[in-house]
């Protein structure tokens, strides 16, 4: 990569490169189609029947595969076990109760936690982590769902997301750790991370099927795949952003590795990883609705159920309810971590108020709930409902302003929307390939090239060229609206703490009320198609471009920016030359999260009709082929990962140009 | 959910113990639950739980468990599902045969219900396209564009289900020379919010709808009557109005299936016997679903006064 940067004596300006190979690619798309038709639509007969070997590659994994003492479904089947047991537990706690038996022949031995004693204990958390003021939070948003009836859901919910959040903290943390100590292993992991990220959950659902077991425990694998590679990141880039005086001070004091790593490491990058966490809590809530398809019920399998009979007010109602879980856990975490630990005298009581009190709040509440069942379980008379309140409010928008809304949507079909996807389809797979190395080996060296070049044949091999020009055109235009739209907000956000607040509760809501709820609502106003397709997906997808976006802001160490100021500096100059620049790499960590947000929803999209990679998957689901499945996950994953290295590839290269050193990559 | 589960619960304890008495025949047979899978539409959920509570009448334990339509398959050919009680020909068709091939899953035979589908459209719109329910009305250019959108001017718009339904909708339009697009809804809820959207407004609209739902219960219209379908009209091109394709005719009246766990009938004989000797006929299943989606009626009441009513069939099935 370094010839690329390095100035030299040149005989052609920079950009005569990209003019010479743009030159060829349009050569071949205007004159290509009668030379070479193959160059544009893979020959069908030719297709590498890939599809086919992973089929028969999971089947020998799922029946054959073998340690000698146990097979592997039996070591997945041990591991669900092990993954059951905590699940079981917190489910009894909350939700069902201990059982003795199975089934309709079960019977209760112990009632489940009363449902005041549950929005006590963790009001008690609150305020033992974060005062008052929390405290009232956290019980408002229990509150809230005990009032609309979603109580017993809300908890089978909640068993599963406490005990898949502390695997994926624990479990990203660690790779994070590893990766941020080994390059090697970096290197490693970074492809594994992406697949885990971008491969729609479809596209390996039926194995996981198999190997874990049909129910909660599969769902809460799925959830960990999908979670993890998030705080897997931040704690690699947050380790790496550590101020090295703070290392060199460790080793002065003669820390240990694992005194520095434990005492001094990841004390002072918290902050960022509580992004990371943060990350992990709502990507475990978002995949409560896929979850509950695979027996975990819950929130998630009543916001079906309630979009399948169009019933908008139960489905926001549900979906509000997973919104407010998420409100509580993330600020709770935060509150934890941000915690100053202090000692204080005393007996065990004293020592412990709080532990006392909670246990003593359930002991109270389980006596009077044996005389009293409303202590015990939310009586049904006191919930509250919206009804039909949001159906109709759906009904007179779409009664009064349907025609103008059509209007709005026609013009941004018939002038982005569809010149661009026509674009898209009628290039020249070779050309894109071609092009695409072409840039990676000017951003990043001829190993860039490469990978870049060989992910892009690979998808045109597998014959689904067509399919992945759609998902490039529907996410490539999402990406760009979102990233418009999470910039300027992230600046404005980044330094008015008020609105930092307000918007934050926002795009915590847009990241974890499930699609579903807005996206039905969409389809009656805007028909099926790439255009509510679209509105699902930025309204997803604009939630890390602003996240981060602030992230790096608020790291800027403001001495930097009042030396600007003290050298006259304008507003916008510390903007642009101080502050953004010096975020650049929490945005295009931002930027990256976007795309693979984007690339994330399509499962999501392939449900109004879009006939992207996604749909591919959600066929080869309905026709029980995890070949097919799992080759179309692969193309999206591929388009994620050449993404993301040009996007790095091209950071490095700008921050080397612009004199900026390496940084934190 | 939360209260049904909460009352499912008691419900399901009370009934235990009621068939103490009764499941005393059944002793011999595992006490183990047999798992009844439930989906997201009314329908299935009545089914289930009819069949559900008979089972537990005769002394079996029964427990549901929430799953997908199609991944639950991957369940019920390990033993963690034992038995679905709706599977669709029309929709799950491929999946149920690609589980079957592998022996560890068996169709438990038809529900007597059988799957409706066909091309429909609100009453209104006849003001427009006279000649409906007859199809030929259809190829009249001027009844085409009353169907139109701005997208596919001056062609009709004929939303169909979603292309994971198979349908052969494209090929029908072409075989019949129907100046129609198709546009695929990507999953159900699209497709009925689509018609919620155009009957609010009394807006054109031509779509896939499909029978027992509660849609040709709340909307008001009617099937297009195509040429009625024969096995010869789907595998021999010279059938039918177009002499060189197949398709020339409506869309085949299908099956819905029971399925499930191939070790049921080991495991639980008797229980086996009864959900095969399950059925039930489309009438009292659309009244039903309209009663819980329309009517404002729980799952379980609905199926209590099933049960009810039909004591002498449902205790038949159980050999009582």
């Amino acid at each position: 990569m370094a010839e690329a940067i390095l100035p030299r004596a040149r005989t052609w300006p920079r950009w005569s490169g990209w003019v010479l190979a743009l030159g060829l690619f349009l050569v071949l798309r205007v004159a290509g189609k009668g030379l070479a038709p193959w160059a544009f639509d893979w020959p069908k007969a030719q297709t590498v029947p890939v599809a086919r070997w992973i089929s028969a590659f999971t089947k020998w994994l799922l029946n054959e595969a073998s340690f000698g003492l146990f097979t592997f479904a039996e070591l997945t089947r041990f591991i669900a076990a092990v993954i059951d047991f905590p699940y079981r537990i917190v489910l009894s706690l909350l939700a069902t109760g201990f059982l003795k038996g199975q089934g309709s022949g079960a019977v209760q031995i112990l009632p489940p936690l009363a449902w005041i004693a549950v929005i006590a204990v963790f009001a008690l958390i609150g305020a033992w982590a974060g005062g008052r003021r929390l405290a009232l939070l956290v019980a408002a948003c229990f509150t809230f769902i005990a009032i609309f009836g979603q109580w017993q859901s809300a908890m089978v919910t909640l068993a599963s997301i406490l005990v898949a959040v502390p695997l994926g903290v624990a479990g990203g943390l660690m790779l994070g750790i590893l990766a941020w100590r080994s390059p090697l292993f970096e290197r490693l992991i970074r492809p594994v991370l992406d697949l885990m990220q971008t491969i729609p959950v479809f596209a390996y659902l039926v194995p996981i099927l198999f190997l874990f077991g049909f129910g909660p425990t599969a769902a809460v694998v799925a959830t960990l795949i999908y979670a993890m590679p998030p705080m897997t990141r931040v704690t690699q880039l947050a380790l790496a952003r550590v101020p090295g005086e703070l290392a060199d001070l460790g080793h002065m004091v003669g820390c240990t590795p694992r005194q520095m790593l434990w005492r001094v490491m990841v004390p002072s990058a918290r902050d960022a990883l509580m992004v990371g966490v943060n990350q992990v809590i709502m990507l475990s809530l978002n995949m409560v609705i896929i979850a509950s398809m695979i027996g975990a019920g819950g929130l998630g399998f009543d916001v079906l159920a309630a979009l399948r009979r169009l019933d908008f007010g139960a489905g926001l109602e549900a979906g509000f309810a997973i919104v407010a879980l998420a409100v509580a856990l993330d600020r709770l975490s935060h509150a934890a971590a941000a915690r100053q630990a202090g000692s204080v005298q005393g007996g065990p009581v004293a020592r412990h108020p709080y532990l006392a009190g909670a246990l003593l709040t359930v002991l109270i509440a389980a006596i009077l709930g044996l005389v009293a069942p409303a202590v015990q379980t939310y009586p049904a008379a006191w919930e509250l409902s919206t009804g039909t309140f949001w159906s109709r409010v759906v009904e007179w928008i779409n009664v009064n302003f349907f025609d103008f809304l059509e209007a709005i949507k026609n013009a941004v079909l018939l002038n982005l929307l569809i010149p661009f996807k026509r674009f898209l389809l009628g290039l020249p797979w070779v050309g894109v390939a071609g092009l695409l190395a072409f840039a990676g080996w000017r951003l990043g060296g001829w190993r860039l090239a490469v990978l870049t070049g060989s992910l892009t044949v690979l998808i045109a091999v597998a014959g689904l060229w067509e399919k992945a020009m759609i998902t490039v055109y529907l996410c490539g235009i999402s990406t760009a609206i979102a990233m418009l739209i999470g910039l300027p907000v992230g600046i404005l956000a980044a330094e008015r703490d008020r609105l930092w607040t307000v918007v934050r509760a926002v795009i915590d809501t847009l990241q974890t009320l499930p699609s579903f709820v807005y996206l039905m609502p969409a389809v009656m106003l805007f028909r099926v198609g790439d255009f509510t397709a679209m509105i699902a997906v930025v309204a997803f997808a604009v939630a890390p471009a602003i996240r981060y976006t602030v992230l790096g802001l608020k790291g800027v160490d403001p001495r930097l920016i009042e030396a600007g100021r003290a050298m006259g500096c304008t507003e916008g100059q510390i903007l642009r030359r101080i502050r953004l620049r010096l975020a650049l790499p929490e945005i295009l960590l931002g930027l990256n999260q976007t795309i693979m947000f984007a690339l994330s929803m399509l499962v999501i999209t392939a449900l109004v009709g879009t006939r992207d990679l996604g749909q591919e998957v959600y066929i080869a689901l309905t026709k029980a082929d995890p070949g097919r499945g799992l080759v179309a996950g692969l193309a999206v994953a591929f388009i994620a990962i050449i993404a993301d290295r040009l996007i790095q590839a091209g950071a490095r290269a700008a921050r080397a140009r612009l004199g900026l050193g390496e940084g934190a990559a | 959910m939360s209260k049904t589960k909460s009352k499912m619960f008691i419900r399901g304890l009370a009934v235990s113990a009621l068939a103490l008495t009764a499941g005393a025949a059944m002793a011999q047979e595992s006490a183990d639950p047999i798992k009844l899978t439930l989906h997201d539409w009314t329908g299935q959920l009545i089914t289930t739980r009819l069949m559900g509570d008979i089972l537990q009448q005769a002394g079996y334990n029964v427990e549901y468990v929430q799953a997908d339509y199609l991944a639950q398959f991957a369940g019920l050919e390990t033993g963690d599902l034992d038995v679905a009680m709706e599977m669709w020909e029309t929709t799950g068709r491929e999946a149920m045969d690609a589980a079957t091939a592998t022996g560890k899953v068996e169709n438990f035979g038809p529900t007597g219900m059988k799957a409706k589908e066909e091309w429909w459209y609100p009453t209104y719109m006849k003001e427009k396209c006279p000649g409906l329910p007859n199809w030929e009305a259809l190829k009249d250019a001027a009844c085409a564009e009353a169907f139109s959108t701005a997208e596919t001017a001056p062609k009709g718009r004929y939303l169909g289900g979603p292309v994971t339904w198979g349908g052969f909708d494209d090929e029908r339009v072409e075989a019949l020379d129907l100046p129609f697009e198709v546009i695929h809804a990507g999953t159900d809820a699209a497709l009925f919010a689509e018609l919620e959207s155009a009957y609010q407004r009394q807006a054109p609209i031509m779509l896939w709808i499909y029978a027992p739902h509660w849609a040709p219960a709340k909307y008001e219209g009617e099937w297009v009557e195509f040429p009625e379908y024969t096995v010869e009209c789907y595998n021999d091109p010279a059938w039918g109005s177009n002499p060189d394709m197949a398709y020339d005719c409506g869309k085949p009246f299908g099956e819905i299936w029971k399925v499930g766990w191939a070790g049921v009938k080991d495991k639980w004989p008797g229980a086996y016997a009864a959900i095969k000797a399950f059925t039930i006929d489309n009438d009292e299943m659309g009244a039903m679903i309209t009663d819980v989606d329309l009517n404002g009626k729980t799952v379980e009441a609905v199926a209590d006064e099933w049960m009810a009513a039909n004591e002498g069939r449902w205790k038949g099935w159980i050999g009582q």
